[in-house]
This record gives structure tokens, C-alpha cells and sequence, in this order.
């Protein structure tokens, strides 16, 4: 249990520095800059108590937003896709209730990973643009940036679970 | 009784997730807005600390076109110097008095620590703050040109509203003529931003320099922001004037920032004059 602890909060660290000291000023194309630090919440272990994971990825997103001068924007984002995980994943595995200890995510098929991780970060992609631009005018820009952003952040996340994350 | 604590018991997740995300929200509403105090921004402690440490890092890669900023600069300023001929003859013998001699703006340097320009509301981090004898609403320039305005200051650091901003509004005018206008930001490329208010008797051509208009007591009036790259003049009025900045908002180093002396001056005496 200490040992989940402490992995956990390494890549918290480490992926809220990684995010906005790197992939901040990535700038693919002059604007694409990926949002990996929410790989956080895809690999977070599935329990009961949701009441510590909210709060972790409330804290995830305001950390960014402390770096990048957003407000409250990545904090928003990150936890309604924290919120709303468990419903989607059962919604892709097509189960109504699972064991919540021993589930892990590199067991499930890679298609199904897939899905999962396009997702919930389309979703988070989505909230993150709107927040910003906060227009109906600029809708477009909101939906193509949300496309092309979320093709960058789902390449580089599934590579990083892929290479970084031990399949048992 | 029972039934509201069964009631909070059964959507407690749901409650805490409605708590944050308007706590969330609350904090994106107070970074749109210009004036209440704010508490998430990266002028603080931890987030300034690193992004100096970071920077140290980063400023050995930029030497080599910092240098040459600077070298170019110098020459500018030596053939400005060159420029006034100074006679010193018996006849006309300036004297400088000390107690007539009023300085009207503080230069001071300062570094960008993070720099942004790609998104819709981008903001700067300088390494100065309040120690170093820095407020609000001071000017940020370099040699090429202007570059924002200090929003928030901590003790150490200080954030910069860039002029790539959408809230941000700097008053220039046209170098050949006296006409005055507003520079603002539509958000798109960061090498460009647009002049509006121009009345529309006024002819413009693309190439024209724009400089700072000094009507804000903020920037000195004079400071060359960029040139008139085209625009689009429709039904009688200008529609939109699109101007190419002579800085690179993509790579800022080392800036200058404007302190106006005279400001709580020029400020008390227009107010008292509006209140008449």
C-alpha cells in the first residue's frame, strides 16, 4: 500500500514537471503543446474510496495552472474526467461491477486501452479549449484545437504507458 | 435528520466533485478578469523558483543572440550620440543645473523566466518582484519594442499581461502623423497584432511605422512597436489594420522595465480635473 503511495506521488511530480517544463513550450506547428500529465488519471488504481483520487487530480490540474497562469482551467478539466472514469470504463469493458484490487489497466486488450485513453482525453481537451476561449465565436478554433491537441497528447500517452508502464 | 445525512452519505463523491469543480471555476473566472487580486499565478514561491532555476539552464543557449541584440542597440545609441554636435564655444556655454534637472522615467533590467505567445491570454514571468522595487501597471520594453504590462508582483517575481493578450490595450500612434489608436491582439499569430480606432480621415500605407502614442502614463511616447503589414479599408472605414511587430514575442531574454515618476502626478491632476 506505502509502495502505491509513493510510486503514485513520483508521477505526480513528475509528470506535472514534465508537462510545464517541456511539453508546455513544445509548440508543434506554432500551437500544439500536449497535455500528458493527465496519463496520471488513466493509471491511477480503481477503489472504492473516490474521495482521495478527486481531491489528488483536483490538485493535478491546479498545479499545472499555477505554472501556465490558466486560472482554473486544467483543474476544472482534470476532475470531471476524474469524476467521470469509472463510468466509462465499465461502459468499455462492459462489466457492472469488477474486482476493484486487482484490476489493472496493461491486462486489458490494447484496443480497449485505446479507447479508454481517446476518451477521456477528447473530454478534458474539450473543457480545457472552451474554458479558455470561453466564446461561442470562436467554437471552431475550440473543436479543431481540441482535434488535433488530443491526436498529440492520446500518440504520446499510449507510447508512454506502452514503454514506461510494466505488464505483469 | 436521518434522511439529509443518508442523503450526503450516498453522494458525497458527487458533493465534493459540485465543491471543487465551482472552486475550479471560481478561479478561472478571477484570471479573466483585469483587476481582483489573484491567487493562482506562477509569480509565486515555488512555480517562480523553478521556472528560475530551469532558466539559468536555458540562458547559456541564447548568449549568442542576447549579444547581438545588445551589440545592436549599442550602435544605435552611439549614432544617436554622434548625431548631436555639441558646441562648445565662449558664446553659447550651456550650463546643467542640478536643481532645475527632472527625471521623468526609471529604467530598471529584468528577465523573462517563461514566456508564452501561443495561447489566447498569454502571460510572462519576470525574476524581479516588489524587493527589487517593482509595482503593478509598470511598462515592460526591450530594444525592439513593447512587450506587456505587470499584472501581479510577489515579493521575488512578477507576471507580465503580454501585448499578445486579449485583454491587453496599449495606446500608439502612427510615427508620420499625430493620429492615435489602440494596439490589441485577435489571438492568432504572434507576429502580428491589430490597430483599431483609427479615425478614418487618416491615410495609412503598409510599411508605416507604429510607435507607442506615451497618452497611458505608462510607456514613454516614442517606442518603436512595429509596422503596418496590410489592411482592409471597407465601406468608408478602416475594418481591420493588421501590424508586423519588430519583436520576436517568441524569444525574450533580458527587459526593460519602465517606471513613470511623474505618474501618481499626472494621475491626481486629471482626476482632480474630471471631478470639477
Amino acid at each position: 500500500m506505502s509502495n502505491l503511495i509513493i510510486s503514485n506521488s513520483i508521477r505526480f511530480i513528475g509528470l506535472v514537471l514534465l508537462q510545464v517544463l517541456i511539453l508546455n513550450h513544445v509548440n508543434l506547428f506554432g500551437y500544439l503543446n500536449p497535455l500528458v500529465y493527465i496519463v496520471w488519471i488513466f493509471l491511477f488504481p480503481i477503489r472504492k474510496n473516490k474521495s482521495i483520487f478527486l481531491i489528488a487530480s483536483f490538485l493535478l490540474g491546479l498545479s499545472v495552472d499555477f505554472f501556465s497562469n490558466s486560472g482554473g482551467i486544467n483543474a476544472a478539466a482534470t476532475l470531471f474526467i476524474a469524476f467521470i472514469r469509472l463510468p466509462i470504463l465499465k461502459i468499455i469493458l462492459r462489466k457492472s461491477d469488477f474486482d476493484y484490487l486487482l484490476f489493472k489497466l496493461r491486462a486489458v486488450s490494447i484496443d480497449k486501452i485505446f479507447l479508454y485513453i481517446a476518451t477521456l482525453t477528447i473530454i478534458h481537451h474539450f473543457i480545457v479549449f472552451s474554458l479558455e476561449y470561453l466564446s461561442f465565436n470562436a467554437f471552431m478554433t475550440i473543436i479543431s484545437n481540441t482535434f488535433f491537441t488530443s491526436i498529440f497528447t492520446i500518440l504520446l500517452s499510449i507510447l508512454g504507458i506502452l514503454l514506461f508502464v510494466k505488464k505483469k | 435528520m436521518q434522511q439529509i445525512i443518508y442523503f450526503i452519505r450516498k453522494f458525497r463523491y458527487f458533493l465534493l466533485f459540485i465543491f471543487l469543480e465551482v472552486l475550479a471555476i471560481i478561479f478561472t473566472i478571477q484570471q479573466h478578469s483585469y483587476h481582483t487580486s489573484k491567487f493562482v499565478n506562477s509569480a509565486n514561491f515555488i512555480s517562480g523558483g523553478i521556472y528560475h532555476k530551469v532558466n539559468s539552464i536555458n540562458e547559456f543557449f541564447i548568449l549568442k543572440t542576447e549579444n547581438k541584440l545588445l551589440i545592436e542597440e549599442n550602435i544605435q545609441l552611439k549614432n544617436l550620440l554622434n548625431k548631436k554636435d555639441i558646441n562648445y564655444s565662449e558664446e553659447n556655454y550651456n550650463v546643467i543645473d542640478t536643481a532645475q534637472y527632472f527625471q521623468k522615467y526609471e529604467y530598471s533590467i529584468a528577465k523573462v523566466i517563461n514566456n508564452n505567445f501561443t495561447k489566447k491570454n498569454n502571460i510572462l514571468t519576470l525574476n524581479k518582484g516588489e524587493k527589487q522595487g517593482l509595482t503593478t501597471d509598470l511598462g515592460v520594453i526591450n530594444s525592439n519594442g513593447v512587450i506587456g504590462v505587470i499584472k501581479n508582483v510577489s515579493s521575488n517575481y512578477s507576471t507580465v499581461l503580454s501585448i499578445l493578450n486579449s485583454s491587453s490595450k496599449i495606446n500608439v500612434r502612427l510615427k508620420n502623423s499625430n493620429h492615435f489608436g489602440t494596439l490589441v491582439w485577435d489571438g492568432k499569430t504572434h507576429t502580428t497584432t491589430q490597430l483599431i480606432d483609427i479615425p478614418r480621415q487618416v491615410t495609412i500605407k503598409v510599411g508605416d511605422t507604429i510607435i507607442t502614442g506615451g497618452k497611458s502614463a505608462i510607456f514613454p511616447e516614442g517606442i518603436n512597436t512595429g509596422t503596418i503589414k496590410d489592411f482592409i479599408f471597407e465601406n468608408n472605414q478602416y475594418q481591420q489594420i493588421n501590424v508586423l511587430l519588430f519583436n520576436d514575442m517568441s524569444s525574450l531574454g533580458y527587459v526593460q522595465i519602465v517606471k513613470n515618476l511623474q505618474k501618481n502626478e499626472q494621475k491626481k491632476l486629471e482626476q482632480n480635473t474630471n471631478n470639477e
